[in-house]
């Protein structure tokens, strides 16, 4: 067995453990990094692959973006008042359901694969020599700027929605106008007077 | 000689990993262990300067007083505050140090004097700063105390803050250099123009925004509201002692030399002389050049550090997402313009 193969095993197992981890666990924050693991796992895997944009983008933008304001928010919640695997078994069905429809995609899209190439993967960044990330920059840049751009715009729709359903204006809300306080000068707040000394306060 | 050189090929041929892992001990974790212990005494020192005292000067002149340090942090005993989660409190400073120690991999010293010469290296990096987060995140909740908790929640937003205007800024060094590949950035500075070559000009603005980002990255002052000992006693790790705090420390300063490196690496030439390459012995690159820049990078934490008062948080947060992300995605338009027109010539 090579190194790669036991390599590809462990993270295999770490994987699969993580992610059941991630629906197991008692504590939130636990099943948080749980899922961090798993996606470190998974950019692991796919480092095996040669697929070296995606695995550090998922560990940038997953691991190093997403998950922390996931914890974030996660870390607020007062653990001890969540309920107990409370409706495990009425959405145990609809989560089989699924779970069932992915193995048959899953198997499906494994079987189309080898029918199609008879086994082996092409890796079209080797055939042109280029790195694996120059070359989904460069096809990502020019065969798809349409495709590519259309998802941009549909992030950015999806931001401005985001920001303005939770954005509330509450009235007697008292906030600070930053270019006001920088252009306060000290004439403005500060006001020197001269008290002669001599003719100050009496002495009771 | 010769026989024992081959048993020493055979014997790394045969267990490559853990050569590598020898390398990576002596090269990259030991110097920057060491680097890090002067640091701090001479982050006393130039304090100390700053303030019109004198620093540490008794244990060996100054010179011993981080081993006296070390040694009083690890004979310390750690101390576990209860009702704190044990696993996540032990786990936490190692989660800081890892990826901060990690980051070096692709670290250039010199020209081809790199560990792991990876054409994402620019990507790696990013990936590796950004997780530094979970330690302190981890640290703050885990402590099980309402300082540490807060610390850690400042920290948090804030890093995720400073990590856009940081990528962006890192977005325009990639299309000056045409490359993802640390050295082959520095080498996309050099050429007949010595000083005027570097990315510091065309890229002024990214320039300025990187390192201060890189400052509130690391949570230095004056953006350091994460310990703030002034409010919150000292933030995440005010529950730590001992050997654990210790770890915490040497992965904030191991981050601090970490954007050191990486601010000349980027914008100013590296390891490249200043002066013209046909000026002979003065215009030949070389490491001693990148150590000189890096010395005034790590200067300027300092500096800051004594000179600045703190940021209030809520400033932290404008200064990030209103003046630093407009500013650098509008400098990354700006240098498309300019490689576009061939005023910067991306190699490759």
């Amino acid at each position: 067995m090579s190194f790669e193969v036991l390599l590809f095993y462990v993270l295999a197992v770490v994987l699969v453990a993580a992610s059941l981890a991630v629906v197991t666990l008692r504590n939130p924050v636990h099943c948080a990094l749980s899922l961090v693991l798993t996606f470190f796992t998974c950019a692991c895997l796919w480092l095996l692959l040669r697929a070296e944009f995606l695995a550090i983008a998922l560990v940038l933008v997953y691991v190093g973006a997403v998950m922390v304001l996931f914890l974030f928010v996660v870390m607020m919640l007062d653990i001890k008042s969540l309920p107990d695997r409370e409706g495990f078994t009425t959405y145990l069905p609809a989560g089989l359901v699924v779970a069932a429809i992915m193995l048959i995609e899953l198997i499906g899209l494994m079987g189309a694969r080898k029918l199609m190439q008879g086994g082996g993967v092409r890796d079209a960044a080797a055939e042109q020599g280029l790195s694996n990330t120059e070359w989904l920059g460069r096809v990502l840049f020019s065969d798809y700027i349409l495709p590519f751009e259309i998802a941009a715009v549909i992030l950015t729709v999806a931001i401005v929605a985001a920001v303005a359903l939770t954005l509330r204006h509450r009235p007697n809300l008292r906030t600070q106008d930053p270019a006001k306080q920088s252009a306060t000068r000290r004439e403005d707040r500060v006001r020197l007077v001269d008290l002669p000394s001599s003719s100050g306060s009496k002495q009771p | 000689m010769d026989q024992l050189l081959s048993l020493f090929n055979t014997y790394t041929a045969e267990f490559p990993t853990l050569w590598m892992t020898v390398k990576i001990l002596l090269l990259p974790i030991v110097p920057l262990i060491l680097a890090v212990a002067f640091f701090t005494v001479t982050e006393r020192w130039v304090i100390g300067w700053m303030q019109v005292r004198r620093g540490p000067v008794y244990i060996g002149k100054g010179f011993l007083q981080p081993f006296a340090d070390v040694f009083k942090l690890l004979f310390k005993e750690i101390i576990i505050p209860s009702k704190s989660n044990l696993f996540l409190f032990r786990l936490a400073p190692m989660l800081a140090l890892i990826p901060a120690f990690a980051a070096w991999a692709v670290v250039p010293a010199g020209d081809g004097m790199v560990h792991s010469d990876v054409n994402a290296g620019l990507l790696y990096l990013l990936a590796m700063t950004s997780m530094g987060v979970y330690g302190i995140i981890l640290a703050g909740w885990a402590s099980n105390s309402k300082y540490a908790f807060l610390g850690a929640m400042r920290a948090a937003a804030q890093v995720i803050s400073y990590e856009i205007a940081m990528g962006f800024a890192l977005v325009g060094v990639l299309i000056a250099a045409g490359s993802l590949n640390l050295s082959e950035i520095v080498r996309a500075q050099g050429g007949n123009g010595g000083i005027f070559e570097w990315f510091m000009w065309p890229l002024f603005p990214l320039f300025l925004i990187y390192f201060i980002s890189g400052l509130a990255e690391t949570n230095r002052a004056p953006f350091d509201v994460a310990e703030g000992e002034s409010e919150i006693v000292a933030g995440f790790h005010v529950e730590y002692a001992g050997s654990a705090f210790a770890l915490f420390f040497l992965a904030e300063y191991a981050n601090m030399i970490l954007v050191s490196f990486l601010v000349p690496l980027f914008f100013c030439g590296g390891w490249l002389s200043p002066f013209p390459e046909s000026w002979g012995l003065i215009g030949k690159g070389g490491p001693h050049w990148l150590a000189v820049k890096v010395a005034f990078f790590a200067f300027m934490f300092l500096w800051f550090r004594a000179t600045f008062p703190r940021y209030r948080y809520d400033q932290i947060m404008r200064l990030g997402w209103k003046v630093f992300i407009p500013i650098t995605i509008v400098w990354v338009m700006v240098t498309g313009v300019l490689v576009y027109t061939g005023v910067l010539v991306p190699n490759s």
